[in-house]
């Protein structure tokens, strides 16, 4: 289904171009064989359309997965990347490292990337630590309504900015929306090594999550070291989320759309929707990449538009679940009591 | 096998749990009672390694927690938590495989052959197995917590903490858990240490029970040291009794509801209606009654209380069906209402009525002579199931304690008894001196209001009223059954 779905999303736009070209394009980009393709047709597939596929599906996988982790992590359906204000955090760093012109000595080309991340894990630190003062359970409801109030606060601080220093960062407007458009193999390869980390850290941690998503005490009964791995699945979900952000701005809904669908069609086991989510997050996203530019072509719509209108109500449809999960659950237990 | 020494803890800066020390041992069932707040579960949250000691040790195998890592304490002490809420609805075998991952090592934690095994074999023990695919909100209160007791278990734990296992279950439920834990201490000698809010089963099922009160020991030992009126009357801030279990060789509480107290209940012969079938006395609320009656014998609360004229030759196979039809049609609830039957006229009753120092009594004593038996040579006249002859009732206004219930049959008998020598019935049998008839039977009943009463034997305020009334009343109705024969 992935592959499907890079083949088509690379072969769609305003110059067609035939299968057998495209799969050859591709193989000469990420595989070392090189078979003769026609010029125009590998700097259309090549330069242009093949890495903004291939962002696409990283940043998708970056967000679902994180987005798997984080709900397992705070037992909360609703948790993702973005209702949790990490995504806004993260790009309060990247729109930092633009407006004061950041740049580390050694390591310029991954500035963003770490700034974003680091953003990103403080912007988390805050709101979790924020809600447990209000609320020592760490509720759906409070958690969801800090993260989302933090994240709208911290895109005023960015459109602060962005008024403050006049045209030079107006073009990054277009970028908060979210998009994988113009981006180039740069981008590709600056995220390849955080998704590589990130993906991985979280993968090998499925049976804790299970574990996790019992609550934080009756994981550490069952023998999970809770403190280390609570800081090891964060900090990967930090860094996924911090380095998807740097290369494509605010991407909503991603982290709590396909975990969700995943979970209703595979089982909630997290050894299993964990990779599950990292490739249907990819999948997820190249299609809506490829349906924001397409759907009113010449015009483009940003993606995020796409995953908001997909997440949006989905986002609705779990909440409303849950209530009524929990309304039948009290009523359950009360008549217990009578 | 688990010990703990000295421990003190809580949370921020409030100690919960102050000095508490004990210990279990192997294959024990080790209960923990004590009311609300009492610091119960903080406790079992130190015990498992969850909360942090602020002084003191906990040890396992003589070694203490902290010398543990999280994995092989898990190997060692198992929590079946209260029932838990998750938004992820995993199904029945994923939940307990969850219980093996203290055994799995590797990046991706797969399932070894013996983890299967394990989750296999405790599935098929706690009868999971014909739902093990099934998602565990599909399951009743009941069934969800054996799949927890089952993902305890398969950390094929030395210790089991239970907090309230039996919260939220139905009383069929808390039986079959808790016989199955206890079954475990037996065979598999599995230690558990279990919270009980419910003192009567905590001694049903315990080898030992600890009582806590405001986060230290108030008591521990065996169920009957621990379950002591004024102990758990102290503790618990409410009226309690406590009784032997008429089954079980465990102590058995009640605790008085409030509102009970401060009623009082009338006895007064107003209460009384009698026709040529029947006496019946109803009274508004019930009362304790302790009798030899034919539907309600032994101890048990009534409101409504009939003596029944049968014929002599009445025979009857099921005397208590007879007379529970009897109710039905009389309009009498089956289970309020205790009933005698006697073959001599009901209304040749008589009766006397007290009211002096702290207690009001009422007695009422129907009687026959016809089958007079002296008690020494009641072999001879072999055992007929005939209805009662001499009925007595004693109604008390007052609080009786059961040793004062068993002296007020005595001390009643033996008024009964000098009735009949003084007017010199004889055994038509042997031709001594009667002691009674072959079939009588008593009852005593008591309101359980108003002042207490521990004795009720001859010498007693109580004692020698009920003395004096039953005898005159028997008397007086043995002399009423005459002239109603001679009429």
């Amino acid at each position: 289904m992935l592959a499907a779905a890079i083949i088509a999303a690379v072969g769609a736009g305003s110059v067609a171009v035939p299968l057998s070209e495209i799969i050859k394009v591709i193989i000469a980009h990420v595989t070392p064989f090189s078979p003769a393709v026609d010029s125009v047709h590998d700097s259309i597939i090549g330069d242009v359309r093949l890495p903004r596929v291939l962002l696409a599906g990283l940043v998708g996988a970056s967000l679902a997965i994180s987005g798997a982790a984080f709900q397992g992590l705070l037992q909360n359906p609703l948790a993702d990347p973005y209702t949790l204000g990490v995504s806004s955090g993260a790009s309060v760093g990247a729109v930092l490292v633009l407006f004061l012109g950041i740049s580390f000595p050694v390591f310029s080309m991954v500035t963003l990337p770490i700034m974003s991340i680091l953003t990103a894990v403080l912007t988390l630190l805050f709101v979790i630590t924020f809600a447990r003062m209000l609320d020592q359970t760490l509720s759906i409801e409070t958690l969801i309504l800090t993260g989302i109030v933090l994240g709208s606060f911290l895109g005023s601080v960015i459109s602060l900015m962005i008024a403050l220093t006049g045209d030079e960062l107006r073009q990054i407007v277009g970028w908060l929306l979210g998009s994988v458009a113009m981006r180039g193999w740069n981008f590709v390869s600056l995220l390849v090594p955080f998704f590589v980390i990130g993906s991985l850290l979280l993968l090998i941690q499925g049976q804790e999550l299970n574990a996790m998503s019992l609550g934080e005490e009756r994981a550490k009964q069952l023998g999970v070291p809770t403190e280390k791995r609570k800081a090891v699945i964060l900090l990967a979900a930090s860094i996924l989320t911090g380095a998807a952000v740097a290369v494509s701005g605010t991407i909503g809904f991603v982290g709590l759309v396909v975990p969700h669908i995943c979970r209703k069609l595979f089982g909630v086991d997290h050894r299993h929707l964990l990779p599950l989510s990292l490739i249907n997050g990819a999948t997820f996203l190249i299609l809506a990449d490829l349906v924001s530019r397409t759907i009113i072509a010449p015009v483009e719509l940003p993606i995020g538009v796409i995953t908001s209108l997909i997440g949006a109500p989905i986002f609705a449809l779990i909440l409303y679940q849950q209530r009524k999960e929990r309304s039948t659950h009290r009523k359950r237990r009360g008549a217990v009591h009578d | 096998m688990i010990e703990v020494q000295n421990v003190s803890g809580g949370y921020e800066e409030k100690p919960i749990v102050v000095h508490v020390d004990f210990s279990v041992s192997k294959g024990e069932f080790f209960g923990v009672v004590g009311p609300n707040g009492c610091g119960k579960t903080t406790l079992f949250k130190m015990m498992s390694g969850v909360l942090p000691l602020w002084s003191g040790t906990v040890s396992i195998d003589s070694r203490t927690i902290d010398q543990y890592d999280r994995k092989s304490l898990a190997r060692k002490v198992a929590t079946l938590p209260q029932i838990q809420q998750s938004y992820f609805t995993y199904s029945v075998d994923e939940t307990v495989m969850m219980g093996r991952y203290a055994y799995q090592s590797g990046l991706f934690k797969q399932p070894s052959a013996e983890d299967e095994q394990v989750v296999e074999r405790i599935l098929h023990q706690m009868g999971l197995t014909q739902m093990r695919h099934l998602p565990i909100t599909e399951l009743s209160g009941g069934e969800r917590q054996r799949v927890y007791l089952a993902q305890a278990l398969s950390q094929e734990p030395d210790v089991l903490l239970l907090d309230e296992p039996t919260n939220h279950l139905d009383f069929s439920y808390q039986k079959q858990l808790l016989d199955e834990l206890k079954q475990l201490t037996l065979t598999d000698e599995l230690t558990v240490v279990s919270i009980f809010h419910d003192l009567n089963i905590a001694s049903l099922y315990c080898d030992r029970l600890l009582l806590m009160e405001e986060g230290s020991i108030k008591k521990m030992g065996t169920p009957d040291a621990v379950m002591q009126k004024e102990l758990l009357e102290g503790v618990y801030q409410s009226t309690i009794d406590v009784y032997a279990n008429p089954s079980v060789a465990s102590p058995q509480m009640n605790v008085m509801p409030g509102y009970l107290s401060s009623a009082s209940s009338e006895l007064s012969s107003e209460l009384l209606q009698v026709s040529d079938e029947k006496i019946l006395f109803q009274v508004k609320r019930p009362l304790k009654t302790f009798s030899s009656a034919v539907v309600g014998a032994g101890f048990g609360w009534y409101q409504n209380f009939v003596n029944y004229h049968v014929d002599k030759n009445f025979t009857c196979d099921a005397p208590d069906r007879f007379m529970k039809e009897k109710f039905h049609e009389w309009g009498l609830p089956e289970h309020e209402t205790l009933a005698m039957m006697t073959a001599a006229n009901v209304t040749n009753f008589a009766k006397r009525y007290v009211c002096e120092n702290n207690f009001t009594l009422l007695v009422l004593v129907t009687a026959g002579t016809s089958n007079a038996v002296d008690v020494l040579y009641g072999a001879e006249h072999g055992f007929v199931a005939t209805p009662g002859t001499v009925n007595t009732w004693v109604f008390v206004e007052g609080e009786l304690s059961e040793q004062a219930f068993i002296q007020a049959v005595v001390t009643a008998t033996e008024a009964k008894t000098k009735a009949f020598t003084d007017c010199e019935i004889t055994d038509q049998l042997t031709g001594t001196m009667a002691t009674g008839t072959s079939t009588d039977s008593i009852l005593i009943a008591s309101t359980q209001t108003g002042e207490h009463v521990e004795y009720a034997g001859p010498v007693t305020a109580l004692g020698s009223t009920i003395g004096r009334a039953v005898y005159e009343a028997t008397v007086e109705a043995i002399k009423n059954s005459f002239q109603g024969k001679r009429v």
